[in-house]
């Protein structure tokens, strides 16, 4: 495991009062960082749309960048790990929307909430009404959101996504793209400032060259460093299980190789049909040996493409989910199974012997399946079927009243880390 | 330019002389400070407008005891036995009003005053920011994050969503901006 972030903030915050502090100092240092920089005065504020001023520009993407090149910093010498850090979950066309609105209510009111609070705090007036207005806005989102429910739950939303997986770039290139374009726009920024708030440019302090190559450094430094891999973060999980009462800790390679995470195929059949629990089936088998036979309900991702499941396993954020992931033995079931583990996903299993397995138990008597003729190499489908009907044979969608199987239960719910959501969530 | 240049004489609350705001870059630099510490920490960035939701599920809460079991929208948040104070946003937000607070006392810039363009009035100004603030808010409501837990937090961890909407952010303001020039000029 990681240092960071603390293990304290992964745990339901009231088993911790002193993390309400720390919160508390971290949005003390927020609002006194926005106060000095200006951002207390909305006609500072407004300045920015009207190219006199660029205090705005400078001082958020100054941070986005120092923050970003920090952060990805941390991760690539593994204090921090970054699967565990709230990403904002991508809902495209609400964001887009709502980002318009945003900015008209922006220059309309002369601030932000963030701005707002802490110009009530310092007393100005207008900002105390923006910030009685946001109040106002809140409450009207509330009490209007069901007209618009579907759309703004279901619309064009991608999960836990990054830059890095929209453009297909290694985390470094796509760092060091970022601080580019920053300090491109902070060229830009002091351009216009020069030619539209007559702003005379030899008087700005030389250091911020400096601090231009120190973000390029720090950035191309995360580049050579890299990302940590997988394996490496796959061979630092440590997994907890509950054995006879007792809570023990276990490395991945342990829980695997004691079969703590191998479901049998009855345990899996009474999970589906268990409404507690919702399970996610992942099909990690070749397209056509899919499209031959899979279980009802499982989803297709071949191996080499599990990392796409990892924006929408990611942002899961209930307790009950259990990914059940299976091949037609175990072999590429266990990959993927390391690798979602090495992601941090809690509550992934692998079916017990595979497709195989589930068809010894399930499909012995259909008609039309049969065993190989002929021995099969190791993962690979020991059955024959005379079409490829998918998932519409009966052994793909069993009754589970029909059904009394003997098997050690293996599913222990871990709790889920505690709700993160955004700071504006 | 002279916005960071405030007239000699200016004095906020206990007489303390009015101090120029921080170079830009410098403030830049402070807040993503506190921001990488927030996410270091607690795997969590800044938020503000999350946090005054709470505060209003508390308040709904209260005065119609109720509803917000009836709306799904506040159910999360507060419904049943749930308290909807019991989350990170809400010591971020006091943590902020607390942080302005002091800041702009000890620069001298305690002051009671409406900040607004030379031509307007202030209740007109007033009148609009309250509008500002009631839009604004809608939004951010809509993209799950204002500018300071989408655009800064989002666009700090490289969250795609998060850069789309900051774009919109500007591009909202920019398009409404000539036409409000009058208004801030």
């Amino acid at each position: 495991m990681s240092l960071f972030p603390l293990e304290a903030f992964l745990r339901p915050l009231a088993e911790n009062p002193w993390t309400y502090l720390v919160f508390g100092l971290i949005g003390f240092g927020f609002g006194f960082a926005l106060e000095i920089s200006g951002f207390g005065n909305s006609k500072k504020l407004a300045a920015q749309f009207y190219f006199k001023d660029l205090t705005v520009l400078k001082v958020m993407f100054g941070a986005i960048v120092t923050a970003m090149v920090l952060i990805f910093l941390s991760s690539a010498i593994g204090i921090l790990d970054f699967s565990l850090v709230y990403v904002p979950e991508t809902y495209l066309w609400p964001g887009i929307v709502g980002g318009v609105i945003m900015g008209v209510g922006f220059i309309t009111g002369g601030f932000c909430p963030g701005t707002s609070l802490v110009s009530a705090a310092t007393f100005k007036v207008d900002g105390l009404f923006f910030a009685l207005g946001v109040l106002f806005g809140i409450w009207g989102f509330g009490e209007t959101v069901d007209l618009f429910w579907n759309w703004w739950n279901t619309n064009s939303y991608y999960g836990r996504l990054t830059l890095m997986d929209v453009f297909q770039l290694p985390t470094g290139v796509m760092v060091l793209l970022v601080v580019l374009m920053a300090l491109f726009m902070f060229w830009g920024g002091e351009q216009l400032e020069r030619i539209f708030g007559k702003r005379d440019l030899t008087k700005e302090p030389r250091l911020r060259y400096a601090g231009a190559a120190a973000l390029v450094l720090v950035a191309l430094a995360i580049v050579v460093i890299g990302q940590p891999t997988s394996a490496e973060k796959y061979a630092r999980v440590v997994l907890t299980r509950e054995v006879e009462g007792e809570k023990v800790q276990f490395s991945a390679e342990a829980v695997l190789e004691d079969r703590y995470v191998q479901v049998h195929p009855g345990e899996l059949l009474d999970s589906l049909a268990d409404p507690r629990l919702r399970v996610i089936m992942l099909d990690v088998r070749s397209e056509a040996d899919y499209n031959l036979f899979h279980i009802r309900g499982a989803q297709h991702i071949p191996l080499d493409e599990i990392a796409s499941s990892l924006p929408q396993l990611q942002s899961l954020h209930a307790d009950n989910v259990v990914v059940v992931v299976m091949s037609n033995d175990e072999t590429a079931a266990t990959q993927a199974w390391r690798y979602l583990v090495a992601a941090n996903i809690p509550n992934v299993y692998i079916l017990e012997g595979g497709i195989n397995h589930w068809i010894a138990v399930f499909g012995v008597d259909e008609v039309g399946i049969r065993p190989a003729s002929t021995p099969v190499a190791d993962d690979a489908l020991g059955y024959t079927f005379p079409a490829a009907l998918g998932d519409r044979y009966e052994a793909a969608d069993p009754d589970p009243h029909a059904w009394k199987l003997d098997y050690t239960p293996k599913i222990q719910l871990q709790r889920r880390r505690a709700p993160s959501g955004g700071g504006c969530g | 330019m002279a916005v960071d240049v405030p007239q000699t004489e200016s004095r906020g609350l206990f007489k303390i002389r009015t101090k120029p705001y921080v170079h830009p870059y410098v403030g830049g630099a402070l807040l993503g400070l506190v921001l990488f510490l927030a996410f270091l920490l607690t795997r969590n960035g800044l938020g503000a407008s999350g946090g005054l939701n709470r505060l209003i599920a508390v308040v709904e809460d209260a005065v119609v005891p109720g509803h917000i079991d009836q709306t799904p929208y506040l159910l999360k948040l507060a419904g049943g036995e749930k308290n909807a104070l019991d989350d990170w946003s809400v010591p971020v937000v006091i943590g902020a009003l607390l942080g302005g607070f002091v800041s702009g006392l000890i620069n001298g810039r305690l002051k009671v005053e409406i900040n607004k363009g030379p031509r307007v009035s202030n209740r007109t100004r007033l009148g609009m920011a309250f509008l500002g603030g009631a839009i604004m808010a809608y939004g951010a409501r809509m993209a799950r994050g204002c500018t300071s837990g989408q655009a800064l937090s989002g666009g700090a961890v490289l969250s795609a969503g998060s850069w789309a909407l900051m774009m919109c952010i500007f591009a909202g303001a920019y398009a409404l901006a000539y036409f409000l020039r009058k208004f801030w000029n």
